[in-house]
């Protein structure tokens, strides 16, 4: 009888024909692979709660009873208020600077408050080269591709693939195949702001030349996308200069700290097609 | 028994890489537990076993990561492979030979991991070198305590509950 032990070779060929084979099927069509993906993505999601439950309640344990009791817990509470409020706070200041500039000219009716879902961050990506997370809220929450995920200082990135019944994975906005339409607030010149693998983590292209962005300068959402909300912050000019074409290089330093998300908001709204593009702005969310 | 003590091997690997990247982002990309648990693997038990802990380990990582399934698998069977290899004609029961292989085999897991997605994703090849270095050099340092944790573990384990004995024998 053949043992497979003994043909190293051939059991490496015919493993490496196999992933040729896997890989084939989905750069032709994502179909393939949907149910494995789904699966494996809807049962490690539980495992994934699991792991953050533990994590948590080791972190708990600690902090509550160990350290400041009673203290840790307001803190906490008054936390979660503030940055409830914050994301108020920014909401309304979205909506102003629209009323302002836009809303008279183009006769827009009054928006209503974005409906949102708070979720807790429970995993990351077992891939390091990869930047998205996974929370804790899923298609049974009403959660669905696209939709945009903000934090109280910004935008954080937005769902990919089919939601988990109770867990959702998020592309983040610094992961270089991510990108937002996007608009300097002082400046008003539109562009689009991306991933990159560089510190700071996020750079504006597409900006002309001619426009008048200096650091320090508020980067928003400009809503061309169709996925992230209008007047949401995603970063400040860190650094510009002029490029060898039409458009300037910037760097971006994201208002959103990235290294410590615990909790997020899921805005419900479903993401609608992508305007076209504004003179000088880009549209996109993915690349 | 093997095949379940590897597999626990990988899958506890992917939870912790979760559970850190959940917790951190930046530090998360210092370190790759499942690609460890792989050259360990590979090491311990030769080149067939790494290979299939490759491809276990690299189609779950891909198939949770979000991205194309496969290419993570490809890379670590590869390196499965080569480092099963590698392992059987060298010696390599030492710690520094042993952290050279880690240090090796996680720049050419990058690499190849890389270049199969500019081949499949037609993007840029982009190799962030000292981000490179500094995971290659961080898999070292935890592959090196997971091979002095197992093979030394028990025997420090022994010899606490040998003194034990004696002492407890000597008091009574």
């Amino acid at each position: 009888m053949l043992d497979i032990r003994k043909r190293t070779g051939y059991l490496l060929l015919a493993i490496m024909v196999g992933h040729v084979i896997l890989i084939s099927a989905q750069v032709q069509s994502k179909s393939g692979v949907r149910v494995l993906e789904a699966v494996a993505f809807g049962a490690f999601s539980r495992v994934q709660l699991g792991a953050s439950g533990i994590v948590d309640g080791v972190r708990n344990a600690w902090g509550s009873y160990v350290g400041l009791r009673g203290v840790r817990a307001e803190n906490e509470t008054l936390r979660a208020r503030l940055s409830e409020l914050e994301v108020r706070l920014q909401e309304q200041r979205a909506l102003a600077a629209r009323s302002v500039r836009l809303q008279e000219l183009l006769d827009l009716k009054a928006s209503t408050s974005l409906p949102t879902l708070a979720a807790e961050v429970i995993g990351g990506n077992p891939n390091p080269g990869m930047r998205t997370i996974t929370i804790d809220r899923g298609a049974a929450d009403g959660v669905r591709p696209n939709m945009a995920v903000v934090a109280p200082k910004g935008i954080v990135g937005r769902i990919i693939g089919e939601p988990a019944a109770h867990a959702s994975r998020v592309q983040l906005l610094i992961d270089r195949d991510a990108a937002a339409g996007a608009i300097v607030e002082r400046a008003r010149a539109g562009g689009m702001v991306a991933g990159s693998e560089h510190d700071p983590p996020l750079k504006m292209e597409l900006v002309s030349n001619l426009s008048d962005v200096k650091p320090g300068d508020l980067v928003v959402a400009s809503g061309v996308d169709g996925i992230y909300p209008k007047g949401y912050a995603i970063g400040h000019v860190e650094k510009t200069e002029q490029g060898g074409g039409l458009y300037l290089t910037i760097t971006v330093r994201p208002t959103v700290d990235f290294s410590s998300l615990e909790y997020v908001l899921v805005v419900l709204t479903p993401p609608r097609p992508a305007l076209p593009a504004e003179p000088g702005a880009a549209a996109g969310s993915t690349r | 028994m093997k095949a379940a003590g590897v597999l626990l091997a990988i899958a506890a690997a992917l939870v912790l890489q979760t559970t850190l990247a959940g917790m951190t982002i930046e530090g998360a990309t210092l370190v790759n537990l499942v690609l460890i648990a792989v050259i360990y693997v590979a090491l311990a038990f030769g080149a067939v076993t790494g290979m299939l802990a490759g491809t276990a380990g690299g189609l779950a990582q891909d198939a949770l990561a979000g991205g194309i399934i496969g290419v993570g698998g490809m890379s670590k069977t590869l390196i499965g492979f080569i480092v099963g290899v590698l392992g059987a004609q060298f010696i390599v029961s030492q710690t520094l030979p042993r952290f050279v292989m880690f240090v090796g085999a996680t720049f050419a897991h990058e690499l190849s991991f890389q270049a199969l997605q500019t081949l499949v994703e037609a993007r840029p090849f982009v190799m962030q070198w000292s981000t490179t270095l500094t995971q290659a050099v961080v898999n070292g340092l935890v592959g090196i305590l997971a091979f002095q944790v197992v093979e030394l573990g028990p025997g420090v384990m022994q010899r606490r509950r040998a003194r034990g004995t004696s002492l407890s024998r000597r008091r009574y």
